[in-house]
């Protein structure tokens, strides 16, 4: 089972990581204990490989840094599910393998609500039985997400995974 | 036109036509696109991370083409730390070592106004910066972005990126600026309208500002990232026109399709602040009662050019400072100091009181030259007003142009610069 954690709109990345938590300040190794250490204190101590986040919309506004989806692919977190994302958490995301899901389901989950998330089928499904799908990713981002993400896929391929397609 | 009924033959956006170009084919809104990068821009702040990316994650350690490289040391320049200083001393190695031509040090300024001002950057090209004010290159009709750490590795391993092509807003300016009211308030006034991700993902195209100098449209354009806007970009005419070649393709199309128009018109515009904590926060200056600052900074990529300086001086020429203000001017760029230095402004500045910094980034990032305590007020010229942006989190900036810079400076509070 999966935990659901619930944020509202315009999560910005120095609520994910702070500023002064940044891999130079403290070590790299160190960087699963710092999502939301501010924020939401609980988040690092209790989150789950697996664990899923619900988020409002422009998730992950604010600076450029790669460390705070980093820190949240540390923790195993599986799927940041969010109306939108500001755009550069969003390539940061892509780049590192972080699935992102442009999709509202505020309404629909709550908070501490325990799910299973089929990463193969993108369904998700309450213990109670009821069935969300995800948007089904195009298969160049399937194929991304599953070999780490662009950089690890341009490292095994010598080239990026989308084309011009219409 | 329905736009609903938009059919791509119609015509394209700007950034519709630069990707279509880069891209060797017909693109428009919606397509994934693999483009080579024009120029890609990093700075001292995160080199050394990007080094990491390339040599320990890609495995890269020749980049795909140096001559299209530019490395700028200005977020934290001159070194503030023994920390500061021995990052930039691995950049600097780093920069010999891969032969890269185009390196600016210490004091050449903030890297997107020494981008534009070597002509780094042309209109029509793709230039990725490691910073997210790269939407400036917008002000002379390039499709300019920042991207983070990851991205930055890919294109010096590769020399291409992937691209998303943006719909685009088209921001309709009508008449002209009132008495001390600046690009800056544009920008500013559409913070307010679209709020923090009114553009995000989207391009910003700035139309009915043929007359405008090329300082004002890079205001415009580095501001379109703070709405959350991949590109914000004016298009290449009147004074752009008269100093590059713009490619004949590059042409705004009457049928080009526009998801949304937003009319401001200048005929009423007035002064606009930021108040803090977040830039889409926006107060009419002459509503905002009476706010005492301690420090007003005039400087950075948004508003730290000649046009800017010479603003202030006219203002402030042959009165002082108010008691218990500091005044800090940081010029955007070596080249704006040094022209500032030779017409007379820095001299008129220092004798109202005004305090100089090496031309960079300045305390915009909260790390030096100009850091503020907690609970003192600044009033800045720059883009971002975020809790803790400038030093202590308890310190609250407001953000406005370098008009409602000089007449708080001269009040003591943020003051409509209409009454000057």
């Amino acid at each position: 089972m999966a935990r659901v954690w619930l944020f509202p709109a315009n999560i910005d990345t120095d609520q994910i990581v702070p500023g002064r938590y940044a891999p130079y300040m403290t070590s790299e190794a160190e960087l699963g204990k710092y999502p939301f250490i501010e924020y939401r204190p609980e988040f690092a101590k209790t989150v789950q490989p697996g664990d899923l986040i619900v988020a409002g919309s422009n998730f992950g506004c604010g600076s450029s840094r790669e460390y705070a989806p980093r820190a949240l692919v540390a923790v195993g977190i599986a799927a940041i599910i969010a109306p939108s994302f500001s755009r550069i958490f969003f390539r940061n995301a892509l780049n590192l393998g972080l699935p992102l899901f442009e999709c509202d389901l505020q309404g629909i989950l709550s908070d501490g609500q325990q799910v299973t998330y089929d990463n193969t089928s993108y369904i998700i499904t309450t213990s109670e039985g009821a069935v969300t799908s995800l948007p089904q990713p195009p298969a160049w981002l399937q194929e991304t997400w599953a070999e780490g993400g662009i950089v690890q896929y341009y490292r095994r391929h010598g080239r990026l995974p989308v084309g011009a397609n219409r | 036109m329905d736009t609903s009924m938009h059919h791509p033959s119609a015509g394209q956006t700007l950034s519709e036509l630069i990707l279509s170009h880069a891209a060797g084919q017909q693109v428009h809104a919606g397509d994934l696109v693999i483009v080579p990068v024009d120029r890609c821009m990093t700075h001292d702040s995160l080199t050394p991370e990007i080094i990491d990316a390339l040599e320990k994650n890609l495995g890269v350690n020749r980049i795909y083409d140096p001559e299209r490289v530019a490395v700028v040391m200005d977020h934290v320049a001159p070194a503030a730390s023994v920390q500061t200083a021995n990052a930039q001393v691995r950049t600097r190695r780093w920069v010999a070592q891969q032969g890269i031509r185009h390196f600016y040090d210490v004091g050449a300024g903030v890297c997107h106004q020494v981008l534009i001002e070597e002509r780094l950057v042309l209109p029509g090209q793709v230039a990725i910066g490691s910073d997210s004010h790269a939407t400036s290159y917008g002000a002379i009709g390039a499709f300019g972005t920042g991207m983070g750490t990851g991205d930055l590795a890919l294109i010096l391993a590769s020399g291409r990126t992937w691209l998303r092509v943006p719909e685009t807003i088209r921001v309709q300016v009508v008449g002209r600026f009132r008495k001390n009211v600046s690009p800056k308030d544009i920008s500013l006034y559409l913070c307010g309208m679209l709020g923090l991700d009114g553009a995000t993902y989207q391009a910003v195209e700035f139309h009915g500002v043929d007359w405008l100098s090329l300082d004002g449209r890079e205001v415009l354009a580095g501001m379109s990232t703070e709405i959350g806007a991949k590109v914000g970009i004016v298009p290449p005419s009147g004074e752009i026109a008269s100093r590059y070649n713009v490619p004949e393709w590059l042409r705004v199309q009457p049928g080009a399709h526009y998801v949304r128009t937003i009319e401001v018109d200048l005929n009423t515009l007035g002064s606009q602040v930021a108040v803090p904590p977040e830039v889409d926060h926006i107060a009419p200056a002459s509503e905002l009662g009476d706010v005492k600052v301690d420090q007003v900074f005039v400087g950075t990529c948004t508003n730290g050019r000649l046009e800017d300086l010479h603003i202030l001086a006219e203002l402030l020429k042959g009165h002082k400072l108010a008691a218990g203000v500091r005044l800090l001017v940081i010029p955007a760029s070596h080249r704006i100091l040094q022209a500032a230095a030779e017409d007379g402004t820095l001299s008129i500045l220092l004798a109202a009181g005004a305090t100089l910094g090496t031309p960079g980034c300045g305390p915009c990032i909260g790390r030096h030259m100009g850091v503020i305590g907690a609970d003192e007020v600044c009033l800045s010229t720059a883009n971002r007003n975020f809790r803790g942006r400038m030093g202590d989190p308890n310190a609250r900036i407001y953000l406005a142009s370098p008009e409602v810079a000089a007449a708080t400076a001269l009040r003591g509070s943020i003051s409509d610069p209409a009454n000057l």
